[in-house]
């Protein structure tokens, strides 16, 4: 333990991976100016420079919308793949086969993964593609001016497009039941929780599904609306205070602190995320109880949110697939390629 | 009776999953292995049990095995095909018929031979009630050996294949062989003129389907990723990956260098392999025309972001409720064109079963070479069915893994390029890998909306600019796409061009053309687009030149006029397709109806070419003689 720590107080110009903040950092937003989107990309920021990641162990995808839009808005030293709508979870998924060793952040949003990309979304997690998923969930389709999108509620009112008569998807409750190995909700209003979870998501091994209510300030931010600031600062219920603890020493220190009503989860890389209860023990590895508060919160009209399951147990997709130690993207004709002897014995196998 | 030697056809009728694939592979496999040019085709419906089926043999001493339309040897094995079959057979032609079909037999100019292959079962005590139905089948084989001639050996050695050596199969089966030969011999007269004799046309040469060939191809082409998604007639290619994978890429870690994912539908298919060749792994796909239809969006997105894939195209006859167990090449100009805006394709066109290898390992070169996706149309014909080939060979060049910058190669440009910086002057410009380290590797890739340096643009000087280096790519290609083979006769009048599966057809008609008309043709069979020099060269040769395919439109013949219009008046369009593989007939008739000589059109046109014109069966209603030994009277009376 003889890394230097940043010391206290002073604004530290570079983390332990040496790189500052700058590093981390992406193109000039062009998203609207209050759009909760913008917000995310400060934490994703804000999240991989505080655990220090190396930019370049990340791959960045997108589908297509104003979500979709916002990987080009953190980390230049990343690579990244727009893709196309709905389709995310393809690309993503075949991409991470070429280096097995890389983490993948997704940013998608409620039109691209619960309308056109519903079926990938359930798809890319019962595969338990080794990624960061987040929803950046506005109910509303920006980039083609504000329709109703799958996550609007039903009888919520646009401007051109009347009443909403439809049941709206719930996101988290999709990727429950798609056997999603991590599951959490936040508020695009609350960056503290946004920034843990996005934390305890990038340590899990596997699919990591974070819904954020993130409001389109444009198209459906009325006080009414499920989707919108006011109503979602009025409406959270947060299942408990989190707090992620990076692996090694510190994991010691913090836990003196919250003794009492912490619970613990541990994370394959010896991270812990730390869940303060708010009002029950709440035990996010149980099914039961991850079903039954999202059914509560549903009949409730509350957004609840915070870690709402983890299963640190299930192999990931390349784990299944029992590929090499070295990243495919690295092996050469000699690794590829059959021998030369073998093209006799195959043609033995032929009649 | 004169004996008609190693050439004629036998076409077997069962019923759909009556498991007479065995039944019918032993056959082909067998003649195959006695030296003789064989095919087989099977017919088949979109169905899993119960419809009609055929399969068709084609024996041919002079090497062609196209699909013919004369059936002159028809085994019925389905009451409900019963009188279609009868009514199949060329006069003069023998019909073998399981006797317990109770129908009647309306034909005197043939031999009909009945089988009695139900009672000929249950005698076989070893024979398991539920497996009766299965093994009957072979009963037809045993009494084709003792009336064709066939080799109980190699019949014996094909079962061996067959069942991969598990005794207890080949017995049960062999046994069936055998009993059916033993009761023909007893009791049946030959009376028709169909024998197989040894040849050894055949030594050297190995039997395999354009699947599994597509399948092996890539492998030695260091196939890394797979996905795909359940379509006939693809499917067995994917199977394939599956089955040969392991044994050819085994390592003593017992870990993969590979990874082949059956997805949720043809749309993630393909975005998974888009998303592996984006980050640098010899990626591949396998479907067929409904499914293409599916991936057309994320085809568009790997032409524009520059990405490899290999995209193998099982064609059939489309919709889903088409003709999906039917063959045909319609998906050309579809995939020409696939995408959105100005977008070409690069298409590699194997003709037989050795080319499916071939440019199975070549695709991913070119795929790799050019950054761009790269589509091999196959057909349902090369893909499914059986055909004699030359063997496989090991890949003749290295694995040309394209222009692709590693840690070392940035530090040696101290970080100065640009993913879409055109610094060869051929199009192609360089790219990274995810995983690189190097803190300049990185970039966002996204379709046209891009600089140099794969920064956002929507700049109109910009988006021109990569445009016209995306087409500049596409001529690039042409240095590395697989030339059309020419094959010249002397004092050729007039050139065919062809692709794909129709080639074992276009010969035959070539001999017809010239042994019954005297006219001399040239052909050439074109194994890609873009169109290489060649292809030029060939149509400034002729006057008239026939382009040959399986569709309706002429799709080729379309996509030649677009590209040489200077040739346009030249081209003849011969296509047909009615689901069935390319025969010599439609091809011979086809050029016919349009072959002019001498700047007029031809009064040999109107004589219809005798042979390979479908017979007319006699309506004859008088009962058919049964070809049955007098000592043992049969068993059926119709």
């Amino acid at each position: 333990m003889t890394e230097t720590l940043p010391m206290a107080g002073a604004a530290a110009s570079v983390n332990l991976a040496g790189l500052s903040k700058n590093d981390y950092r992406g193109a000039p937003t062009t998203l609207c100016q209050g759009c909760g989107h913008n917000s995310i990309s400060n934490q994703i920021v804000g999240a991989l420079y505080e655990m220090n990641i190396v930019p370049e162990t990340v791959v960045k995808f997108s589908g297509i919308g104003c979500s979709s839009k916002s990987p080009t808005y953190f980390l230049n030293r990343s690579f990244g793949f727009n893709s196309l709508h709905g389709r995310m979870p393809a690309i993503a998924t075949g991409a991470l086969f070429g280096d097995h060793r890389l983490k993948g952040i997704g940013v998608s949003g409620d039109g691209d993964s619960a309308s056109i990309g519903m079926g990938q979304f359930k798809h890319v997690m019962r595969r338990n593609v080794n990624m960061l998923y987040i929803v950046e969930n506005n109910g509303v389709y920006g980039l083609t001016k504000g329709q109703f999108s799958a996550t609007a509620e039903k009888g919520l009112q646009l401007k051109k497009q009347g009443r909403n008569l439809y049941m709206p998807v719930d996101i988290c409750m999709e990727a429950f039941v798609s056997n999603a190995t991590f599951i959490a909700r936040s508020f695009a209003g609350n960056a503290k929780q946004v920034k843990e979870l996005l934390k305890a998501a990038l340590s899990h091994k596997g699919i990591a599904v974070l819904d954020i209510i993130s409001p389109c300030v444009t198209f459906n931010n009325q006080e009414n609306a499920f989707h919108s600031y006011s109503w979602g600062k009025d409406h959270e219920e947060p299942l408990h205070e989190i707090s992620y603890i990076a692996p090694r020493n510190e994991i010691i220190l913090e836990r003196e602190m919250e003794e009492g009503e912490i619970r613990e989860v541990a994370m394959h890389d010896g991270s812990v995320v730390i869940l303060k209860n708010i009002e029950k023990n709440y035990d996010p590895t149980n099914r039961f109880e991850a079903l039954r508060v999202m059914e509560e919160a549903q009949q409730n009209g509350w957004l609840i949110t915070g870690l709402l399951y983890v299963d640190t147990q299930k192999p990931t997709l390349t784990e299944m697939h029992n590929l090499v130690d070295t990243p495919l993207n690295r092996l050469t004709e000699a690794d590829l390629r059959p021998d030369r002897s073998m093209i006799d014995k195959v043609n033995a196998l032929m009649f | 009776m004169n004996k008609v030697v190693n050439d004629f056809s036998i076409t077997v009728g069962t019923v759909n999953g009556s498991g007479s694939s065995t039944a019918n592979n032993t056959i082909l496999r067998t003649i195959f292995k006695m030296g003789v040019p064989v095919s087989g085709k099977n017919l088949f419906p979109s169905n899993i049990q119960g419809l009609p089926t055929w399969y068709t043999i084609r024996v041919n001493k002079d090497g062609f095995t196209a699909h013919h339309e004369r059936r002159d040897i028809v085994v019925a094995m389905n009451p409900a095909s019963f009188s279609r079959d009868l009514e199949s057979v060329a006069p003069g032609g023998a019909f073998y018929y399981a006797d317990d079909i109770k129908l009647p037999l309306n034909r005197d100019d043939i031999t009909a031979y009945p089988m009695p292959i139900k009672s000929i079962i249950r005698a076989d005590a070893n024979i398991p009630a539920n497996f009766r139905d299965l093994v009957g089948n072979m009963v037809y084989v045993g009494v084709l050996a003792q009336m064709l001639s066939l080799d109980m050996e190699i019949i014996h050695s094909a079962l061996q294949f067959h069942f991969k050596g598990k005794q207890k199969p080949i017995d049960m089966n062999f046994n069936a062989v055998k009993a059916g030969a033993e009761w023909a011999k007893n009791n049946l007269e030959k009376k028709d003129p169909f024998y197989v004799e040894r040849m050894s046309k055949t030594q050297g040469l190995i039997m395999a389907d354009g699947n599994t060939a597509a399948a092996l191809g890539s492998i030695f082409g260091g196939v890394q990723f797979a996905a795909w998604y359940p379509i006939t007639p693809a499917t067995s290619l994917a199977e394939a990956l599956n089955e040969y994978l392991p044994q050819l890429r085994k390592r003593e870690d017992g870990k993969n260098t590979y990874a082949v994912v059956q997805t949720e539908d043809e749309l993630a298919a393909l975005g998974m392999a888009v998303g592996a060749g984006w980050a640098g792994l010899r990626s591949m796909t396998s479907t067929s025309g409904p499914g293409l239809s599916l991936m057309t969006e994320f085809a568009g997105l790997a032409y524009y972001a520059e990405t490899p894939v290999v995209i193998w195209d099982i064609q059939r006859i489309g919709p889903s409720t088409g003709l999906p167990t039917r063959t045909s090449q319609g998906d050309l100009t579809f995939t020409y064109f696939i995408g959105h805006g100005d977008s070409q394709s690069i298409i590699l066109l194997p003709g037989d079963v050795y080319e499916c290898f071939e440019f199975g390992w070549k695709s991913f070169d070119i795929a790799e070479r050019i950054q761009t996706p790269v589509f091999v149309l196959s057909d349902l014909d090369i893909g499914m069915n059986q055909w004699m080939s030359a063997p496989f060979q090991y890949p003749d060049t290295p694995m040309d893994r394209g222009k692709v910058l590693f840690e070392k190669d940035l530090e040696d440009l101290k970080g100065n390029w640009g993913r879409y910086l055109d610094k060869d002057g051929d199009g192609i410009a360089y790219r990274t890998l995810p995983g690189n380290r190097h803190p300049l590797s990185a970039y966002l890739t996204r379709g046209t909306g891009h600089d140099q340096y794969a920064k956002y643009s929507e700049e109109p000087k910009m988006y021109a600019e990569n445009m016209n280096r995306l087409k500049k790519k596409q001529e690039t290609a042409k240095r590395y796409v697989p030339a059309p083979i020419l094959h010249k006769r002397k004092g050729a009048a007039a050139g065919i061009i062809s692709y794909g599966s129709t080639e074992a057809a276009v010969f035959e008609a070539q001999h017809l053309l010239e042994k019954q008309r005297g006219v001399k043709t040239d052909f050439l069979r074109i194994r890609a687009l873009p169109f290489t020099q060649e292809v030029e060269t060939f149509l400034k040769s002729y006057d008239q030149i026939f382009v040959v395919e399986m569709n309706r439109d002429g799709q080729m013949d379309q996509i030649l006029k677009i590209e040489y219009p200077q040739y346009a008046t030249k081209l003849k369009s011969v296509a047909f397709v009615d689901g069935l593989p390319a025969s010599a007939k439609w091809i011979l008739e086809g050029i016919l109806d349009k072959y002019e000589d001498g700047g007029k059109k031809a009064a040999i046109h109107k004589r219809k070419p005798t042979d390979g014109k479908k017979s007319a069966p006699a309506k004859k209603k008088a009962p058919a003689k049964k070809a049955v030994k007098s000592k043992t009277p049969a068993k059926t009376k119709k």
